[in-house]
């Protein structure tokens, strides 16, 4: 019987994975994606809360639906940074941006 | 036989999610892993078809396989300098190891709290019409977080014009 433990498992399993990627990946566009992975695993967690334990209530759902929203803008403005940051530096590599300021 | 194929489903989008999830950060090249992170994406939206969020599942394809994956596919065709060596490497200097053993750790902590943590099920409900009670809650109950929803996205969207195009001064 597949109960809660089993999606909360793969989402944390997911979640580590994105954690594993934000912390190695050497260029901004794959740190987004790893970031992209941990919201996904969010997303997964408020939906097996939503239809576990609120089932009726669809709170989770909503909650995910803003989650989506907030994580599409995200994206827009990274990959709009990432491309200002290419077309001024001419590099995405996360360690060559340490300055504020240039 | 019907609980049987639940289960079947679910272990086949849970392995889809967690093999595409790995490759997106073990692969060394940026298009393979916007790739796989669209295979992610799907592989997600099976779980929530099997979470009966119908609408929610619907919503991920469109806007995480439909927008996101084919923004970070271009985003890295438009920055992508050679092929000379792995375009998505894993920073030599991080100890990726521990990384990973630390990553590990959470798992592991993670199950444990999940094991330990006295759930108070509310048994199966059963919903039918996701997409109308969704929108009853977004358009009355969360009226105002939508309106701030939506004027995120508008600010998102003009910082995101500005950030790529630049300001004429």
């Amino acid at each position: 019987m597949i109960g809660m433990a089993h999606f909360l498992t793969v989402a944390a399993i997911i979640f580590a994975i994105g954690l594993y990627g934000v912390l190695t990946k050497r260029t901004i566009i794959g740190i987004l994606m790893s970031i992209e992975l941990m919201l996904n695993a969010v997303n997964i967690n408020l939906i097996t809360f939503s239809h576990f334990i609120t089932p009726e209530a669809l709170t989770g759902q909503v909650f995910a639906i803003f989650t989506i929203t907030v994580a599409a803008a995200e994206v827009a403005v990274g990959l709009a940074m990432v491309f200002r940051v290419y077309h001024d530096r001419n590099t995405v590599h996360a360690a060559r941006l340490d300055e504020m300021h240039w | 036989m019907n609980e049987l194929a639940y289960n079947a489903a679910f272990f086949i989008f849970a392995a889809i999610t967690v093999a595409s999830a790995i490759g997106v950060v073990t692969k060394n090249d940026l298009v393979h892993s916007a790739l796989l992170l669209a295979l992610c994406f799907i592989g997600v939206s099976g779980l929530y078809v099997l979470l009966q969020a119908d609408f929610l599942a619907a919503v991920q394809i469109l806007i995480y396989n439909g927008a996101i994956a084919i923004v970070f596919v271009l985003g890295t065709m438009l920055t992508r300098r050679s092929a000379r060596h792995g375009t998505n490497d894993t920073e030599k200097n991080i100890p990726s190891r521990l990384v990973a053993v630390v990553s590990g750790l959470f798992v592991v902590v993670t199950l444990g709290v999940i094991a330990t943590t006295p759930w108070h099920y509310f048994g199966e409900g059963v919903v039918e019409d996701t997409p109308s009670l969704i929108a009853q809650f977004i358009l009355t109950d969360y009226m105002v977080a939508m309106e701030a929803a939506a004027v995120l996205l508008l600010a998102a969207m003009i910082g995101a014009i500005v950030l790529a195009k630049g300001v004429e001064e």
